[in-house]
C-alpha cells in the first residue's frame, strides 16, 4: 500500500482544504494517510471550527467576487486596498461569510465534511503535542482520535511515504 | 447498460463525486457494475484516474446535456 504523509500548518479556512482534499482523496486511491498538524494548523482538528477564517488582506490572489445577484453583480472583482480592508472591523468575519456561500454554490464539502470523510476513510491525525501546549489548548478542545505526539512520531510514517507534503 | 446500483453526484465538486464512487463500489460485489452520473467537468479525468489507479474497469464515459455518466465496473 502507498503512503502520503502530510503536514498541515495553516489556520485559516482557505487552507483548511488542501489537506483534507487530498488526503480524502489519496485514501479513496488506496493510500493510507497520515495528517500531522502543527502550530496553526490545529485550528482544523479542533472540535468548533467556527474560529476557521479567511483573510483577503495581504492575498492579492484571492477573488473578491459576491455569490449573489445577478450575472454581472457577482463578476464584478472588488479590487479594496489593503488599507481600507485593514480599517474596517469584522472585515474578515464578512469575507469568510461570503467565502462559506461561494463554497455552498458550488458544491464544495464544507471543513467538517471532508473532515468526516477523512475519518470514515481512515486518514490518521497526529497533533504535535508541543504546539498544544505552546497555545494553551486542551486535548478536549480537539476532536477524537487524534494522537498527540512529537515531531519524531511523524518521521515513523513519513520516512518510509511515498509522498509527502508540507502545507 | 446494464448497472446494479445508481450514484447521483450531480452538483457536488472535487473531490466529493470520486469519494462517494470509492464508497457506492464498496457496497457492490465484484463484477458488478455502478453508474454514476456528475456534473463537475474535472470528474471526466479524474473517474478515469481512479479506475487506473485503483483497477476498477471505467467501462464508459459520456456526455448528455451538460451531465456526465460514467459505468463502472467493480474489481
Amino acid at each position: 500500500m502507498k503512503k502520503f504523509a502530510i503536514i498541515a500548518t495553516k489556520g485559516t479556512l482557505d487552507w483548511a482544504y488542501p489537506p483534507y482534499i487530498l488526503a480524502s482523496t489519496a485514501a479513496a486511491l488506496g493510500y493510507e494517510v497520515q495528517i500531522f498538524f502543527t502550530f496553526y494548523g490545529l485550528q482544523l482538528v479542533r472540535k468548533d471550527t467556527s474560529g476557521l477564517k479567511v483573510s483577503p488582506l495581504g492575498n492579492p490572489g484571492m477573488p473578491m467576487k459576491m455569490p449573489f445577484g445577478p450575472k454581472w453583480f457577482r463578476d464584478i472583482n472588488w479590487n479594496i486596498p489593503n488599507v481600507i480592508q485593514a480599517n474596517i472591523p469584522g472585515f474578515e468575519s464578512l469575507a469568510t461569510a461570503l467565502m462559506k456561500q461561494t463554497i455552498a454554490n458550488n458544491g464544495v464539502a464544507t471543513i467538517p465534511e471532508l473532515r468526516e470523510l477523512c475519518q470514515e476513510a481512515e486518514v490518521k491525525f497526529l497533533a504535535c503535542q508541543m504546539t498544544v501546549e505552546l497555545f494553551g489548548f486542551e486535548h478536549s478542545d480537539f476532536i477524537d482520535g487524534l494522537d498527540f505526539v512529537g515531531a519524531a512520531s511523524f518521521f515513523e510514517f513519513a520516512g518510509e511515504s511515498d509522498i509527502c507534503m508540507y502545507m | 447498460m446494464n448497472f446494479d446500483k445508481e450514484l447521483d453526484a450531480s452538483g457536488l465538486n472535487c473531490p466529493l463525486p470520486i469519494l462517494r464512487t470509492k464508497k457506492a463500489l464498496a457496497e457492490l460485489a465484484a463484477g458488478q457494475v455502478l453508474k454514476v452520473i456528475a456534473t463537475d467537468p474535472g470528474s471526466v479525468k479524474d473517474m478515469q484516474a481512479f479506475a487506473k489507479q485503483t483497477g476498477n474497469e471505467l467501462l464508459s464515459s459520456a456526455e448528455e446535456g451538460g451531465k456526465y455518466q460514467f459505468f463502472m465496473k467493480k474489481k
